[in-house]
């Protein structure tokens, strides 16, 4: 064994571990795959093995739910120690190709969906409500510069939020602004396939763009996004928001009126990033809890323990070998015995891979998936 | 002798390798010898051992030194050491002069020259010093034959006996209605299984009767004054609403109370309840009620009932009194033992495990009262009772948690709380007992069986049937809609399994942490904290019981988590330290201490207003018929910190042997340009 090398023994304060096994117990993947991320801490001291580790297939299972680092008594992050290691894979260029391209697509396009730029603000038409969404000039002053994440602009499924967002931020009076086609990936998936270097690129680059507007504060639509502005690009200087937050806010400020009764058993499922990493558990639920005719009922597993959806770490372009059953399909099952009749989430991945299961169950006549955003949308 | 020509000794100490390891000390006292009026200077490897200490008093005699200088570890190791030896040689012990050439030295740097050459800077500065200084007088004081301790737990329990035993005065104070502390809590204590109400009620009556203790209970320190030997303390002797010597502990006004059994106890840990006037359990000592004045119907709505108060009626002996009021009583004491203990970790920190949100995840301490056959369920391993306490189901699968809120950096505490491993390994051996057919699994990251007799005992509970499986939990959620079981997600680190292990019983093995109301303790007597936040101790070695602050000691968890053993060594230490200055009489009291030039001192007070100890104040003074304002210092409580020197505007307070004509030709010297 070689620690004196160790470059993962320092970049990972990996001799502070313990061995107590509270990562690997509480990892929400180790129902359906192989993935031990104590072994990985235990093992990648040893330098001289790094390579071999690296080519393991279970360092792509990890979601990057936090909940290692979040249960871990020493400070540690455990799941950093596979992101380490699939960079070393991305170096070599031994990676999904669907992961290539959504990474060459972030590179050309600022979205890791292929799509072009100029389409970027396309979802901005036809507000109900709404005469124009304001794009910001450089420089322009805003109480509110709203990062609108990549899923939200492309997918026809999560445009919705962003248009109700907008309709929000209207109907409250919101002095708010987009960037415009400018506007350019988070990184956030970006780093978790392993892809370090792109990310510097981008955190460079938003860095820059943020510091063009004379914001207050910067709110986005994904907790994603969200959590990489706040806690990993170091210079961005402006707070950061999660819509949750700025909505909580206005509600309780009484600038935000919800009239539309949504009479349904609710249950909510708290978004990885949102809530074990940033540990924003309250606001959704106050918000919820104001909109009318909403019965709300948690989870066994809610708050700091809640479920995975499998969303997160890249995984939206990584698919899983395992044939186990989908944790976004244990959650909707949890819910239906709950009786609950929408699955409410946070998170525009949460949505996707939710409302999968939930078609995949069959459940689509009885129940459904809905961000907070789009119940409001139906209760303004 | 002062104003003889200076006649210096240097002497250059190795400490083994700790200095001489990194210091040239040959060169260092090579220099020396050569510095304006050094007569000698010598290198010897241990100068705080006895030669050492023979070859100063030796020079003093032979070659008539009288200025001694030490190069060696830091003064507060070593400077009453090398003070004695002057004074056994008939020199005055204050015209000695420390440079710290380890701490400040040898122990920060690894560069052998740089470390020798400040090694020479310091004695430099020292030799600058050494001759300016005065001789001091150290003057005694009496000491009050009597000691007061806070805290009525084992600790304090124990050290009360023995002092008192040796025939001084105790006063036992205690925030509770009753002594006993966390100990009269438990059940039966690891790793014998005895008693522990068996072996703490003889100790709780013997501290009740005793002729020489008096107890107060339901008692709260306010403020203490004064210093070692003839400390002042003011105790508020809260309002029990019963007149103490009428109450005859019957209980008939507990019976009566309109909440009776409708309060959550305290000592039950919440799971049994108690009425507004209650006597914590029935062993307690004093054997008196007490009203609860945050619940008591009348104390709180002024009214209870249509025939007002039910304890008052009931009670035949005429003892309930809502008309008491708190009393604050002046007690003077030589000396002080803080034995004021812990709290356990609250595991609602711990969100993950559930507890506070699933009834059947519980504390080690709960454990202890529902095991208890003096508890709630009579020893009965009950869960689920209605809100009368009847009715229940015992547990099939109980699993207990190691390390809840220890060595858990996570929420702040890194430290081992060293009692968890032992008594989740007596309450799994308790549980086997009651509940012979029960899976019993210990969630363990180590076991830490270091202790008289520990690991035979965790040794013995293994062979009985006990699983210990090594993975700390992660997380603890319901089943389903399953009232009793819950799911632990937890992995088994010897096979690299995860699991999600069942049990309708989880056990926390929370901690001992400080006590969370420690502040006013510490405030009051400016006590000082380890990193793990329990009270610091002067050495963590050599004086383990003492604290910074002379006559004042330490007793039981309130300097860190102890067993009860190990608590009693405490107490005992603590006691026989104390007894030390009551026996004697006579304390020396510091000589460094501030003086006042009275025609320099303007009279502005920040000195007074600086001033940690309260030593100074501002009197009057009669200058041609104009009143002014002079500060005085009370020599017995100065402790020469310098606090005032550097508030002062004028320098008319100075510390001695620190006076600004001493230190700055020192200073000047280590090329600080003044």
């Amino acid at each position: 064994m070689n620690i004196e090398h160790g470059t993962f023994v320092e970049k990972y304060d990996l001799l502070g571990c313990i061995q107590c096994g509270r990562c690997t117990g509480g990892c929400p993947v180790t129902v359906r795959t192989d993935l031990n991320v104590r072994l990985f801490v235990y093992e990648t001291v040893d330098d001289d093995r790094l390579e071999a580790l690296s080519e393991k297939h279970e360092i792509w299972d990890c979601t990057t739910c936090n909940n290692c680092a979040l249960r871990c008594p020493k400070g540690l992050d455990p799941f950093e120690v596979l992101l380490g290691l699939r960079s070393m894979q991305v170096e070599e260029g031994n990676i999904e190709p669907t992961a290539i391209s959504a990474l060459e697509s972030v590179f050309n396009n600022g979205n890791p969906w292929g799509k072009p730029r100029a389409l970027r603000c396309n979802w901005m038409e036809d507000i109900e409500g709404v005469e124009k969404v304001r794009i910001l000039e450089k420089g322009e002053k805003a109480d509110v510069l709203i990062h609108t994440c990549c899923t939200a602009c492309y997918d026809p499924r999560i445009i919705p939020l962003a248009r109700n967002l907008v309709r929000v931020m209207e109907k409250a009076g919101v002095d708010y602004g987009f960037i415009g086609e400018e506007e350019t990936d988070c990184g956030s998936e970006v780093r978790r396939l392993g892809e370090e270097g792109l990310f510097e690129m981008l955190d460079e680059d938003n860095t820059e763009l943020f510091d063009a507007y004379d914001s207050g504060r910067i709110v986005c639509l994904s907790p994603h996004c969200y959590n990489t502005f706040k806690n990993e690009c170091e210079n961005i200087k402006t707070p950061v928001l999660h819509y949750t937050e700025l909505v909580a806010e206005i509600i309780r400020e009484g600038k935000l009126e919800l009239t539309g009764e949504i009479d349904s058993k609710v249950v909510y499922h708290d978004p990885c990033y949102l809530g074990k990493k940033n540990k924003v558990f309250d606001e959704p639920r106050y918000i919820l809890g104001r909109i009318p005719g909403i019965e709300l009922m948690e989870f066994n597993q809610s708050r700091e323990i809640s479920l995975c959806c499998e969303g997160g770490g890249g995984k939206m372009w990584v698919e899983s070998e395992s044939k186990e059953q989908r944790l976004s399909e244990t959650r909707i099952l949890d819910a239906k015995e709950m009786g609950a009749d929408i699955v409410a989430v946070a998170c525009p991945f949460c949505l996707l891979t939710l409302e999968d299961a939930l078609k995949a169950k069959g459940f689509d006549e009885e129940m459904r998936v809905a961000d907070i955003l789009e119940l409001l949308g139906e209760s303004i | 002798m002062s104003n003889d020509r200076p006649r210096i000794g240097v002497y250059v100490c190795h400490c083994g390798t700790n200095i001489a390891g990194v210091v040239d000390v040959k060169a260092v006292a090579e220099h020396a010898s050569g510095l304006p009026g050094v007569e000698l200077a010598r290198d010897y490897s241990y100068m705080c051992s006895d030669p050492g200490q023979a070859m100063i008093r030796k020079d003093i005699e032979e070659k008539g030194l009288n200025r001694v200088i030490v190069a060696s570890c830091s003064p507060r190791m070593h400077e009453l050491t090398f003070r004695g030896a002057l004074d056994d040689a008939g020199l005055n012990p204050y015209y000695l002069e420390m440079a710290n050439i380890r701490e400040q030295d040898s122990w920060v740097t690894e560069d052998h020259d740089l470390a020798t050459d400040k090694a020479k800077k310091l004695v430099d500065a020292a030799v600058a010093k050494v001759s300016l200084l005065e001789a001091l007088e150290q003057k005694e004081v009496d000491v009050t034959p009597a000691c007061l301790i806070i805290g009525a737990g084992i600790a304090g329990i124990q050290a009360a006996l023995d002092i008192a035993d040796a025939g001084f005065r105790v006063y036992l104070v205690d925030k509770d209605p009753s002594v006993g502390g966390h100990m009269a809590q438990l059940d039966k204590t690891f790793p014998t299984l005895d008693c522990s109400a068996c072996i703490l009620t003889p100790k709780m009556v013997d501290v009740g009767n005793h002729p020489n203790i008096e107890l107060m209970t339901y008692s709260q320190l306010e403020n203490v004054e004064g210093f070692v030997g003839n400390f002042k303390a003011a105790i508020r002797k809260k309002a029990r609403y019963v007149d103490a010597d009428k109450c005859t502990g019957c209980n008939l006004c507990a019976e009566s109370c309109r909440l009776a059994n409708r309060i959550p106890s305290e000592f039950e840990e919440g799971i049994g309840n108690r009425s507004a006037i209650y006597l914590p359990f029935p062993q307690a000592v004093p054997a008196i009620y007490t009203v609860d004045p945050e619940r008591c119907l009348q104390l709180t709505k002024g009214k209870c009932g249509k025939e007002g108060p039910a304890c008052a009626a009931a009670c035949a002996a005429d003892a309930v009194d809502f008309e008491q009021e708190d009393e604050v009583v002046e007690v003077d004491a030589g000396t002080i033992i803080v034995a004021t203990g812990y709290d356990i970790f609250d595991a609602k920190r711990k969100p993950e495990y559930g507890y506070g949100d699933n009834d059947n995840v519980i504390t080690g301490l709960e454990f202890e009262r529902l095991v208890s056959a003096s508890g709630p369920t009579e020893g009965h391993i009950l869960l689920g009772r209605d809100k009368k306490g009847e009715g229940g189901w015992e547990p099939k699968k109980v699993a207990f948690i190691h390390c809840v809120g220890s060595r858990d950096e996570s929420v702040g505490n890194e430290y081992c709380s060293r009692v968890c491993c032992m008594y989740l390994a007596k309450q799994a051996h308790l549980i086997r007992e009651k509940l012979p057919d029960a899976e019993i699994n210990v969630f363990y990251m180590d076991v830490r069986a270091f202790g008289k007799g520990f690991e035979e005992f965790y040794d013995r509970v293994r062979r009985e049937g006990v699983r210990y499986i090594r993975g700390n939990p992660s997380e603890i959620y319901r089943k389903g809609d399953d009232d009793h079981t819950m799911i632990i997600k937890v992995e088994d680190t010897l096979t690299s399994t995860p699991l999600e292990s069942e049990a309708d019983l989880v056990v926390l093995g929370v901690g001992l942490e400080p006590r969370r109301d420690n502040r006013e303790i510490i405030d009051i007597f400016k006590l000082s904290q380890s990193a793990d936040g329990f009270y610091l101790e002067a050495h963590p070695k050599l004086r383990p019981v003492d604290t910074a602050s002379a006559g004042i000691f330490l007793a039981g968890c309130c300097q860190g988590p102890k067993d009860i053993p190990d608590a009693v060594a405490q107490a005992k230490g603590a006691a026989s330290s104390a007894l030390i200055l009551l026996a004697s009489g006579r304390v020396a009291v510091e000589a460094q201490v501030a003086f006042v030039s009275p025609d320099e001192c303007r009279g502005c007070g920040f000195c007074v207003d600086v001033c940690p100890f309260g030593a100074i104040e501002l009197v009057e003074e009669n200058r041609m018929g104009n009143i002014v304002g002079v500060a005085e210092v009370n020599e017995a409580l100065c402790k020469g910190c310098g606090s005032c020197a550097a508030a002062c505007l004028s320098g008319a307070i100075q510390p001695k042997s620190f006076r600004d004509e001493q230190i700055l030709p020192q200073i000047a010297v280590l090329g600080v340009k003044i």
